[in-house]
């Protein structure tokens, strides 16, 4: 089976991180975000893997050469010279996903939760219709496009984008998959599907929505990236409770990996990522945050909801909150004060940041 | 035989002190490891020929007043009385009020000093002065330099090149008049007292005139309020009676909070030569220590990581004070019986008397300090709130005020006896 990734662009959102490193390999819990899609599609019988993007990366297709010999599938990019929208890569891969007769995923890069591969495709074998939106319950639907479908058979009868008054509060999760012969309605131009290509297929009747269960986040933004890693390690406490670390000076969901050095009189979590070689010195307060690769964080330092880039070093006694993001190699001198910091990569930080903003 | 006054105000003076001023008179409030007036009476018991102290204010003798004095008359060897004005007379009325207990004796001369302010007191050479030009005028007044913006704050000083005579007095002028400002010490000859007691009568005749014309204001203040800058020095000026002697040495006033942490380091900087036994340095105890740091005895640090703890520069830690492993702290006073605990972080504030800093904290404040580029610059007064919103100063926690773990409480004040459960920035909370 096949399976698109819309990968995208710049992933602009998630700077200062993406500054350094393309999205799809920036650390998600330990691991880069395209490997969780990428695994999941491999274990749910996905053999060639195709990442659509708008922004050719070395550092991507290197990256993507060594997962196709440790996953053993193939893992081919496709290259938009210009901007297509959200149908139009797909059409650019035709040949790519219809060499055979077999449905094809579609995912959106962002996305994080318990994948439900092999679930999307019995689903959409028994209705045997062209398409299969992965949907999922949301507190606040306004701030999305919502799906109207039936209940008991999950067929859709519309979209609402962004509605006024309550509608629904199911929302389309960006886990697609569809038939081959839909490519037939998409043009190789810059297309929406969500505005053009799903409604027409929701009239035919050949749109259906399979309800997902447990958690979901887009994690393209860093205050949704760390409310999406305390998601996820909720479900490795579940699943794979011996992967989290415990023990005294450890809270709730922790994922720390083996290369990390921790300190004495730390008190760590909950939700709380330390990725290789980080190192924690004495005294330190964390919780809510991601530390990258070969960070450093000093002594006595108290930090929630941050993310640290790659080989930062915090210095001693400082207050990081209110998702303050350091790109990397960023230092932060001693005893200082950071409230929702944007720091640019490479950047050394000598006065405090009371207030959130983006220091370049 | 010398005498010194000191005038130490009373509950009215000093608002801008609170909620510091609730716990303990100003004149007491620890600067730099002892109570403010320390400073003053250490300085004078020094000075040879020096017999009685007299404080002047209009404080009720409390506790803590009649307790200081007696301690500080057995430390020092030397008589140290308080006299209590019926009513607030002013920087001249209680001086006047009282001048037969202070020429009681019959002193050749006496200093007189205002509590709030922190100076290096050089007073045996303002008597060198007074001697070297001929003791006939009745009063020496201590000068130093401020910039020119600053000035206007001040007393003013114009003073002869020549004969270092003061030519003409203002007390904070409206235009720039002289960067010469008055520090509020002077060294006076009984006959001051013939001077203000003209200005004395001139006012009864005054309130007995307005009296008959139903004048509001003058029946509201009494006749016995005398303002030694106003009403004395500006008709004294030009008639060869005061003369100023300017000093290099360090000055400031302590009207607000903030002022109390510059004053601090101040002084700590001046124990480098004359109390090196109240400084801490970083072999003794244990903890590290940057620039100048006051540590009283009976103070704590957890003993199982005392090298964790980097106290300084400007740190004074008061009686029975706690501090727990990895605590920072950073030109700040910490008042008697206040805890702070592990991994906790001070820095530009007043911690006030038995609070609690919980494990992790953040307490801090924005250093209202004398731009240090210019050499005359003094500490700024700033008013309590500027454009709408508090001015971002020092934070200060009144007496036992409780502080959870892991918040921040920068720019902000905290009124004596409260818990707080969060964190709080540039407010009041009272």
């Amino acid at each position: 089976m096949k399976a698109l990734i819309l990968v995208g662009g710049y992933g602009t959102r998630l700077r200062p991180l993406t500054l350094t490193v393309p999205k799809p390999l920036v650390e998600f819990c330990n691991k880069p975000i395209l490997l969780h899609q990428v695994e999941n599609l491999a274990k749910a019988g996905v053999d060639h893997v195709i990442l659509a993007v708008s922004y050719m990366s070395e550092v991507l297709e290197r990256e993507m050469r060594l997962q196709e010999q440790r996953l053993g599938i193939r893992i081919s990019l496709s290259h938009e010279q210009e901007p297509l929208g959200t149908a139009g890569p797909l059409a650019l891969a035709r040949e790519l996903l219809t060499d055979n007769d077999e449905p094809f995923f579609v995912l959106n890069s962002d996305v994080i939760c318990d994948f439900p591969f092999e679930d999307m495709l019995k689903f959409h074998t028994h209705h045997g219709k062209e398409g299969s939106i992965v949907v999922t319950k949301v507190e606040e639907p306004s701030k999305y496009g919502v799906v109207v479908y039936e209940g008991e058979t999950g067929r859709i009868h519309r979209f609402v984008e962004k509605p006024q008054v309550f509608v629904s509060n199911k929302i389309n999760a960006g886990m697609y998959i569809f038939s081959p012969s839909m490519l037939n309605r998409i043009q190789l131009r810059p297309t929406s599907i969500e505005k053009e290509i799903f409604p027409i297929m929701a009239k035919e009747g050949h749109l259906y929505a399979m309800e997902l269960q447990g958690f979901w986040m887009d994690i393209g933004q860093p205050k949704d990236f760390l409310t999406g890693m305390s998601m996820y390690l909720q479900s490795v406490r579940v699943q794979n409770p011996e992967k989290l670390c415990t023990g005294p000076g450890f809270l709730g969901n922790v994922l720390v990996d083996p290369t990390a050095v921790i300190g004495e009189n730390c008190t760590i979590g909950p939700n709380v990522t330390l990725g290789a070689g980080v190192v924690l010195e004495d005294g330190v307060r964390i919780k809510r945050c991601t530390v990258l690769k070969g960070a450093r964080i000093r002594s006595h330092s108290w930090l929630e909801s941050c993310i640290v880039g790659w080989s930062s070093s915090v210095g001693q006694w400082v207050r990081m909150e209110n998702v303050t993001v350091l790109g990397e190699d960023v230092i932060v001198n001693d005893e200082l004060y950071l409230n929702g910091a944007n720091v640019l990569p490479h950047k050394s930080i000598s006065e405090s940041v009371p207030e959130p903003r983006i220091i370049m | 035989m010398l005498k010194a006054v000191i005038l130490i105000g009373g509950p009215q003076k000093g608002t801008r002190f609170r909620p510091l001023s609730f716990e303990v008179p100003k004149p007491l409030f620890p600067v730099a490891g002892v109570p403010m007036l320390q400073h003053h009476i250490e300085a004078c018991a020094k000075v040879p020929g020096m017999k009685e102290i007299i404080l002047i204010g209009f404080y009720q003798p409390n506790d803590a007043l009649s307790r200081y004095l007696s301690s500080a008359q057995q430390e020092f060897k030397i008589l140290v009385r308080y006299l209590q004005e019926f009513a607030p007379l002013g920087t001249g009325g209680g001086l006047y009020h009282f001048r037969d207990q202070i020429l009681s004796g019959g002193p050749s001369a006496f200093f007189l000093m205002n509590a709030d302010v922190c100076s290096e007191f050089p007073l045996l050479e303002m008597l060198r002065f007074h001697r070297d030009h001929g003791d006939v005028h009745c009063a020496v007044v201590l000068a130093t330099t401020a910039n020119r913006k600053q000035s206007l704050n001040y007393g003013c000083i114009v003073e002869s090149q020549k004969t270092h005579e003061v030519l003409h007095f203002v007390e904070k002028p409206a235009t720039f008049v002289s960067d010469i400002i008055n520090c509020g010490i002077y060294l006076f000859t009984p006959e001051i007292f013939t001077h203000i007691g003209m200005v004395f009568q001139r006012n009864q005749e005054e309130k007995r005139n307005c009296v008959y014309l139903g004048d509001q204001l003058w029946s509201r203040q009494r006749a016995e309020v005398i303002h030694l800058e106003q009403d004395v020095f500006t008709s004294l000026a030009g008639q060869q009676q005061l003369y100023v002697y300017k000093t290099q040495g360090f000055w400031s006033q302590i009207k607000s909070a903030g002022s109390a942490i510059y004053a601090s380091r101040l002084y700590l900087n001046q124990y480098l030569q004359t109390h090196p036994e109240r400084l801490v340095s970083s072999q003794e105890g244990g903890c590290t220590v940057n620039g100048n740091v006051f540590i009283h005895p009976t103070a704590l640090i957890d003993p199982t990581a005392v090298v964790s703890v980097l106290l300084g520069p400007n740190v004074s830690i008061g009686k029975g004070v706690c501090i727990g492993a990895g605590v920072r702290v950073r030109e700040s006073i910490i008042l008697h019986g206040a805890s702070l605990q592990d991994h906790c972080c001070v820095l530009n504030s007043i911690v006030g008397w038995d609070s609690t800093i919980g494990k992790w904290a953040r307490v801090e404040g924005t250093p209202s300090d004398p731009n240090p580029n210019d050499p005359f610059a003094k500490i700024n007064s700033e008013t309590l709130f500027r454009d709408g919103g508090l001015t971002p100063s020092i934070t200060i926690l009144g007496c036992n005020v409780n502080i959870p773990s892991e918040v921040i409480i920068r720019n902000s004040i905290v009124l004596p006896h409260k818990d707080l459960s969060r964190s709080f920035k540039n407010q009041i909370i009272l």
